[in-house]
């Protein structure tokens, strides 16, 4: 089944440390969604001034109970348009598409996974660890934020991974450091065979390259979230591109909105990210113009 | 279809049947709503969301010879009602369209607008011959492209080199299918490079293309954009548009044009055709709606059928009418009804004036 878009009502949204978490009924979502996909909304309303959509990875999925389908997310702040969000009430109607995007990969066999989330990014893990722990896997999480405010799920992740690793950059709730300064630790003592990670681009990078130095320069497969600025969530702006690595070898311009948000950490051309590197399937020479609209 | 949600359509008026058709040179179409170039891609991701068979057709993505990675990222601004993008003209080229995206159109039964760019009227030229033997409902010529030949000019703001590309594309495109030019709106005077293109040899006109603009960012204090300009699009142009539909429609009566800029609703579509647009396409607010091209559809129908229109056709340019143009509000003389048809309108001397031809 394809995304749908629906008229949502909100049924609440709570304050959860520096977040707030909006739960949505949104029927067809729920159903459908897998752990790493998201939802692009409208804001402002259907005459509003703000057109682009916002998009949130979905945190947790209800679809039974009295309102049929719900999806709740976890967002802070950051402008005016989360600012709207933060601003609605039960019973008010949010346009919603959904769900979206590529989900996490989940492996064929029971394996040892490491799941690494960053502020709010650490939303979307929790139904990752759900379907890897039906599938037998073993979950150990490492959580990191600015300061212990911005740390998300540090209860859920207590309850339902084998540890849980905590860093601040502040130091006021676990290690005083980052994510990546206890990732090689942790990945040794669990023997982890995969990476997830979700969170800010530096965040990520910083977890690749870890993971692709484990076991001494072995490497293991990591699966990252990205974060790119997108205006439509659906794949006709071209708006949310990185330069991803294919199968063929060739790096192209990728929307991560249908062909992500989650890549193998691998196919990321980290140190371009931002720029359209010269080996980029066409890529336009330095120097000619680009002006096209 | 799956689940097609349409925000606020007006209420249908169930007695008035309305005829929603259109022509655009050769190209008769059920419908007048289109979706824009680089506003849809080339239909599939919005399949989910729109009966892309029902409404006029998909604008593709500006297609070149090559492909093309675009420009790096920020890409978008989001600004007051509009959005500023500096894409770049990203795509796979014109091969792989034709070997992929066109004939998933052509399963679909969708009308593909085939939108070409190029940098060199060659290349133009080379694009419209690979679309012989295509089932192109209509080829859009986006000659907002900077000429490489030229300095970088951009072909859409010279009379001259927008019509050498025309008359190029006219020459080697398949001859029954119509070719429209995309006019920039950043010209002093659109209606001479209006008449440029129709004189080389354009079908009709596609008003309005994006029109450039910047953001710079009060925290870095460096533009927003990587390409440092973008286009802007969405409802903040609205007004630029329609007055480039106007201006041409008032200049080239018997020119078909399809409006574009900011449309929102079936309202905002009536408004370009009011002002001489025999078709609108819709871009800037898929990204708001996905559902957008069929709601606006359906909400100009409405529009339509609220006022007694009977057929999309009669509206085309009314407008234009002088303002002295009434219906009489006194009951008519008695003595032998004239035979007024649905169309028609009287103005104050008692002379009907139908619009069965755009007046
Ligand atoms: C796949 C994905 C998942 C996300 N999940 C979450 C989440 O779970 N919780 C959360 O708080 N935030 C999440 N974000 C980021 C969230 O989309 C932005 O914070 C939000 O769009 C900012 O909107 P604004 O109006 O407040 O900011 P503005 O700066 O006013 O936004 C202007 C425009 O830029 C875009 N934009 C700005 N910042 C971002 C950004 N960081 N990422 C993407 N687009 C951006 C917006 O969509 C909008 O089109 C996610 C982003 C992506 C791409
Ligand atoms: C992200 C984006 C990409 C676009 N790409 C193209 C393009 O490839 N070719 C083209 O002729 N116009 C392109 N346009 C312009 C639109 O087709 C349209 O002319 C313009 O945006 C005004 O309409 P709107 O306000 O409804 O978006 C693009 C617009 C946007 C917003
Ligand atoms: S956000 Fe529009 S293509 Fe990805």
């Amino acid at each position: 089944m394809p995304a749908v878009q629906v008229r949502g009502e909100v049924l609440s949204v709570k304050q959860t440390g520096a977040y707030l978490a909006m739960t949505l009924v949104a029927s067809g979502i729920a159903e459908q969604t897998r752990p790493g996909q998201f939802v692009a909304l409208a804001v402002s309303g259907d005459d509003g001034s703000m057109l682009l959509r916002r998009a949130f990875s979905i945190h947790q999925v209800a679809s039974r109970g009295v309102y049929g389908g719900t999806i709740e997310f976890i967002f802070s702040v950051s402008g005016k348009g989360t600012a709207w969000l933060a601003g609605r009430h039960p019973h008010d109607p949010v346009d919603v598409v959904g769900p979206l995007g590529r989900p996490f990969a989940l492996p064929k066999d029971p394996a040892n996974c490491v799941l690494v989330g960053g502020g709010y990014g650490a939303a979307p893990l929790f139904m990752l660890a759900d379907a890897l722990r039906k599938r037998g896997c073993r979950v150990d999480f490492v959580l990191g934020a600015a300061n212990a405010d911005r740390l998300f799920g540090a209860l859920d992740a207590k309850r339902m991974a084998a540890t849980v690793a905590f860093t601040t950059d502040d130091g006021s709730y676990g290690e005083e450091g980052r994510v990546s300064d206890v990732l090689p630790g942790v990945i040794d003592r669990v023997r982890a065979d995969v990476v997830y990670a979700c969170g800010p681009m530096a965040m990520l990078e910083a977890v690749y390259a870890v993971s692709a130095e484990a076991y001494g320069g072995a490497g293991i497969p990591t699966q990252v979230a990205v974060e790119e600025s997108m205006a439509c969530g659906i794949g006709v702006c071209m708006t949310c591109v990185l330069p991803v690595i294919g199968d063929d070898g060739q790096t192209r311009m990728v929307r991560s909105c249908v062909e992500g948000p989650v890549f193998a950490g691998d196919r990321i051309r980290w140190d371009a990210l931002g720029t359209v590197p010269a080996d980029t399937v066409g890529a336009i020479a330095a120097g000619a113009t680009t002006a096209a609209r | 279809m799956p689940d097609v949600v349409l925000r606020t359509t007006g209420a249908d008026s169930p007695d008035v049947e309305v005829d929603m058709s259109t022509t655009l040179g050769s190209l008769d179409v059920p419908d007048p709503v289109f979706t824009a170039s680089g506003c849809a891609a080339a239909g599939l991701e919005l399949a989910p969301f729109n009966d892309l068979t029902a409404i006029g057709g998909v604008v593709t993505k500006s297609i070149q010879l090559a492909a093309r990675s675009g420009r790096p990222t920020p890409r978008m601004a989001e600004t007051p009602s509009g959005m500023l993008n500096s894409i770049g003209l990203q795509g796979p080229g014109i091969d792989v369209f034709l070997d992929r995206d066109r004939p998933w159109l052509e399963e679909q039964g969708v009308r593909a607008v085939v939108s070409i760019a190029g940098g060199s009227v060659d290349e133009f030229a080379k694009l419209a011959g690979k679309l012989r033997g295509q089932p192109v409902a209509l080829i859009e010529v986006n000659i907002s492209c900077p000429n490489v030949e030229d300095r970088g000019q951009v072909f859409a703001c010279d009379p001259n080199a927008a019509a050498a590309v025309i008359q190029a594309v006219r020459r080697t495109a398949p001859s029954q299918v119509p070719v429209f030019a995309k006019l920039s709106p950043d010209v002093t005077d659109i209606v001479s490079i209006a008449r440029a293109c129709v004189g080389a040899g354009a079908d009709g006109l596609s008003l309005i293309n994006t029109t450039l603009g910047m953001v710079i960012d009060p925290e870095t204090m460096r533009p927003t954009l990587a390409g440092v300009t973008g286009g802007l699009s969405g409802p903040a142009i609205r007004p630029l548009a329609l007055r480039c539909v106007w201006q041409v429609h008032a200049a080239l009566p018997d020119t078909p044009l399809m409006g574009i800029g900011g449309i929102r609703s079936g309202t905002d579509a009536l408004e370009f055709i009011l002002a001489g647009a025999s078709a609108v396409q819709v871009g800037t607010v898929i990204f708001n709606d996905p559902s957008a091209p069929t709601r606006i559809s359906h909400e100009l129908r409405a529009a339509l059928a609220a006022r007694g229109i009977a057929r999309l056709r009669d509206v085309i340019g009314l407008a234009h009418r002088p303002p002295q143009l009434r219906v009489p509000e006194t009951p008519d003389p008695p003595g032998d009804e004239p035979v007024i048809p649905d169309t028609a309108v009287v103005d104050r001397s008692g002379h009907v004036v139908t619009f069965e031809d755009a007046p």
